[in-house]
């Protein structure tokens, strides 16, 4: 890519931890190439010097919970050739989105000295709410390699690869012993969208599903079959529930435990 | 004691301390050794160095989608089951790089790759296992083209066997006519007995390894205690599956409401096509540099179970968890048989074991029996 | 060392994943979104021991995009320049139409099963092509054309979903020159189309043939070749003179990788061009 046709980079940033650009600044020994390659335009989280849009990318991480972010986002839509979110947050609305099953209000209320000042949208809710999504990126945070392979892919004009099987082909490929079958522990690795590489269960622990949904989720099939090996229904809804419970899927199977359960 | 080498095909008795020796004469021949050990709560495959990394005094509990380490009633090397991993990791990596590419000045230069193929020695492999090595080598290089990365790894394998002693609540081996007993495509084949291995000499290689290894001819009274031992393992088979008419009873039942029964509890997550060890297909990721000046290939294993596995320009062949798992099941059991020969399924069980919501292949195949009317 | 497994001797370890550098000799544009692309393999010993059959296919590779599976649409009595048709349709034929002239690309085949030229001499042939699937029925029309006395009645029965989607209009006086009926019709006219308007399988009500001396080819989307086969049919053509050729995922072309079955059948190997006797009871299965 020649540097003075450099397409410009932007990094936005809503409800959320800053986990997801801080994987981005981790990419270290590759960001000196990308920054050769792109011109980062828009990226508060490095550095106060901003250029003007319109952006070929943007990135956007972190959920919609109050009035002005959806204005902000339709603003940042327009200016923007391609969008991108980065994360949990901003692809699934977050564990923020925890608050859509409870009343927000009672939150403000308990945490807030002055909940007068408080403004805040009764849900948090993902960017593809609002506005169109040209690429999503799950992860809480996101994969830095995944972040790489993608802003790659975009430069050369490619699809990325970002299998959206399940995180059992990432154990299985290398060679984790499945912590269900073989400790009983409850893991949401087979509803869960490859691109961690199956971090959690190589360390004996479930996936907690924080890059959200695979292709073609059953929770349904799998929450029975947690509950015919004794798990407890508030713990299986409570799996469902997590970084990207919010999700179509999660929300779907996690509701229907919940009605089955009243 | 001998001092001259056993004779291909001959049974000889050997002291348990000895299968020391018989590692070190493979490590001195230049073989990794690969093998049975504990990690992870279960038997797993991994490089061993000795008896001492043998999951001895360890067996198994397995159950569909069940599977736990336990402490055996005795104390000898290879009283468990077969476990999540299987061979195919080592012969048929999950992940391997077929090349990489430069460009310069226009051009490219493609350079394969060049890592000596690793030289392994296979401790501890079962009937089944042996049998869907065969069935790999059918289907890799066993027709006009060949795989050279898997080529070069199994022409220098040696199989050093073990006869199943007991046999899983999973296993279905013996209905599959693949074991328990090693009957060929092997080096040597043991048998534990409490006080001594039963060694078959299976080739000229496995001969020589005995090299300095002190062994007697067996007796009468040896060899009729290892095949009561693998009669043993025989009867205990935890499933069986009927394989009279197979290729036809799943052909004849493509539309079987069956499948979409299965579908509703299969979760498409690729864990059956992935423990099994006949299972083969791949697909290839392409990875570039951020300038594009340099490229790899690599080949990871892949399922038909994922969607992009049956991608095609406009849609997907296979778009539903029904057409996925019968176009497994049919292949595994009726179309692999067309294709090269013989079954795809070799009654190891792990599919059965491995499934996190313990879908049942005899299960499966005997539910489309009864809903077709045979 | 348990060599009995083996089932055949050992022989020196040639990749079959390896590309062949071969350099883009011209492109010209064919309909709209397509072109095709003239290729020549860069090592003048390969150019020349290349050798297709009309119908079989090869695996063009760039790096980093990675591989895709095109069928040969050029002349196989001239195999030193290979003709591919190509749509953009996917993240790698994106990539390839995106090259020009000069421009390098790797290559390997001809892999897969030809369309059966020899044994149906002396008969009637029905060409039926849909879209792009004219692409590899174009060897066997210029094979035809070189040897058109070899053959009884020929025709093709060509149509597309627009007249902007025909492949090789400019050939076609040619081709009826050459003997061969051209019958086209598309999904969809606009003003300034005059031909037919209508699916390719209606066109077999536009044609006087013996039928009992005739042999089907067709290539296209499944739907439009499950209809040609029932047309077929319907004028008692023996399933085993109907050929159909097929399309799967790929990704390897030798039999490795899986993606291409189609019950018993490797796409890569037996296919793509079937016998439609063979595949019949998988044929139409849905989702299969």
């Amino acid at each position: 890519m020649a540097s003075e046709a450099r397409p410009k980079l932007a990094v936005y940033k809503f409800s959320s931890c800053d986990g997801c650009q801080l994987a981005l600044l981790n990419l270290e020994d590759e960001l000196l190439s990308l920054v050769g390659a792109v011109e980062i335009a828009y990226f508060l989280e490095a550095s106060s010097a901003t250029l003007p849009g319109p952006y070929d990318v943007a990135l956007v991480e972190g959920s919609v919970t109050t009035a002005e972010d959806v204005e902000r986002i339709h603003a940042i839509r327009k200016d923007a050739k391609c969008l991108m979110t980065i994360g949990a947050c901003a692809t699934t609305g977050g564990i923020q989105a925890l608050r859509n099953w409870k009343d927000v209000n009672e939150f403000i209320r308990c945490v807030y000295a002055r909940p007068e000042y408080i403004h805040t949208l009764k849900d948090s809710t993902p960017i593809s709410k609002h506005v169109k999504v040209d690429l999503e990126l799950n992860g809480c945070p996101i994969n830095k390699v995944q972040a790489l392979e993608v802003l790659t892919a975009l430069l050369q004009g490619r699809a990325p690869h970002l299998p959206p099987h399940a995180v059992c082909m990432e154990c299985k490929r290398r060679g984790t012993v499945c912590v269900t079958v073989a400790q009983g522990i409850a893991c949401l690795g087979p509803l869960t969208h490859a691109g961690c590489g199956a971090l959690c269960p190589s360390y004996n622990r479930g996936c907690y599903g924080c890059f959200g949904p695979m292709e073609n989720p059953n929770p349904d099939s799998l929450a029975a079959h947690l509950l015919s090996t004794g798990v407890s229904r508030s713990h299986v809804i409570q799996l469902l529930r997590g970084f990207t419970g919010y999700s179509d899927a999660f929300r779907a199977a996690s509701d229907k435990l919940e009605r089955i359960a009243q | 004691m001998s001092a001259s080498l056993p004779r291909v095909s001959a049974s000889v008795a050997m002291p348990k301390g000895s299968l020391q020796q018989v590692f070190d004469n493979l490590r001195a021949a230049g073989y990794t050794l690969v093998g049975p050990t504990v990690r992870d709560s279960a038997i797993v495959l991994d490089e061993i160095d000795g008896l001492d990394d043998l999951p001895q005094g360890w067996t198994d509990e397995q159950q569909p989608a069940h599977y736990r380490l336990k402490k055996a009633p005795d104390n000898q090397y290879f009283s468990y089951g077969v476990g999540p991993h299987s061979w195919k990791q080592f012969l048929h990596p999950s992940r391997l790089r077929l090349f990489s590419v430069e460009k310069n000045n226009g051009s490219w230069t493609i350079r394969p790759s060049q890592e000596p193929p690793p030289r392994y020695a296979f401790i501890g492999v079962r009937a089944c296992d042996v049998a869907a090595i065969g069935i790999q080598d059918r289907v890799l290089i066993g027709s006009e083209f060949r795989d050279p990365h898997y080529a070069a790894r199994r022409e220098q394998v040696f199989v050093l066997a073990v006869n199943c002693s007991h046999s899983g609540a999973t296993c279905f081996c013996a209905s599959m006519k693949t074991g328990p007993k090693v009957t060929g495509g092997f080096d040597l084949a043991l048998t534990e007995l409490p006080d001594i291995f039963l060694v078959e000499i299976g080739s000229e290689a496995g001969a020589e390894v005995l090299g300095d290894v002190p062994w007697e001819a067996a007796t009468a009274f040896d060899l009729g205690r290892a095949s009561r031992v693998i009669q043993r393992a025989e009867r205990q088979d935890g499933r069986h599956m009927l394989t009279d008419d197979l290729p036809d009873v799943l052909y004849e039942n493509l539309e079987s409401p069956q499948w979409d029964e299965v579908a509703t509890r299969c979760l498409s997550c690729a864990n059956c096509t992935l423990v099994c060890p006949t299972c083969f297909c791949t697909t290839v990721e392409d990875v570039s540099n951020l300038r594009a000046t340099s490229a790899e290939r690599i080949r990871v294993a892949d399922s038909c179970f994922n969607r992009d596995f049956s991608h095609v320009h406009g849609g997907n062949s296979r778009p539903t968890i029904r057409s996925r798992y019968r176009q497994w099941l049919t292949h595994k059991l009726a179309s692999w048989i067309d294709q090269f020969g013989t079954s795809g399924c070799v009654g190891c069980g792990r599919c059965i074991t491995w499934c996190p919501v313990g879908i049942e292949i005899t299960e499966e195949v005997n539910a489309i029996r009864a809903k077709g009317g045979k | 060392m348990s060599t009995a497994f083996l089932t055949s001797e050992v022989r020196k370890p040639i990749d079959p994943m390896l590309p062949h550098l071969a350099t883009i000799q011209d492109v010209k544009p064919t309909a709209v979104g397509i072109s095709m692309f003239s290729l020549v393999f860069a090592d003048p010993e390969e150019r020349a021991n290349y050798r297709f059959q009309a119908g079989q296919f090869n695996m063009l590779y760039l790096p980093g995009a990675g591989e895709v599976a095109i069928s040969l649409s050029s002349d196989p009595g001239q195999p030193e320049v290979l003709g591919h048709t190509i749509r953009d349709a996917g993240s790698v034929t994106r990539a390839i139409g995106r090259l020009k002239a000069g421009d390098v690309i790797g290559v390997r085949g001809p892999y897969g099963s030809a369309w059966p030229l020899n044994k149906t001499r002396g008969s009637n042939l029905v060409i039926v092509a849909g879209g792009i699937g004219l692409a590899p029925l174009r060897p066997v029309i210029l094979s035809i054309l070189r040897q058109r006395s070899a053959y009884g009645q020929v025709v093709l029965l060509y149509g597309a979903r627009t007249p902007a989607d025909l492949l090789y209009t400019d050939e076609f006086d040619q081709w009826r020159q050459g003997g061969i009926d051209v019958q086209v019709t598309v999904d969809l006219g606009e003003e300034s189309w005059r031909g037919l308007v209508g699916v390719v399988p209606q066109l077999f009500y536009r044609i006087r043939i013996d039928h009992k001396k005739t042999a089907v080819m067709a290539c296209g989307p499944e739907i439009m070749m499950r209809f040609v086969i029932y047309e077929a049919l319907a004028r008692r053509i023996p399933k085993d003179r109907i050929y159909i050729s097929m399309e799967r995922n790929m990704k390897c072309a030798v039999g490795f990788c899986g993606h291409c079955q189609f019950g018993p059948t490797f796409i890569c190997k037996q296919g793509p061009v079937l016998n439609f006797a063979a595949i019949e009871p998988f044929f139409g299965k849905e989702d299969f």
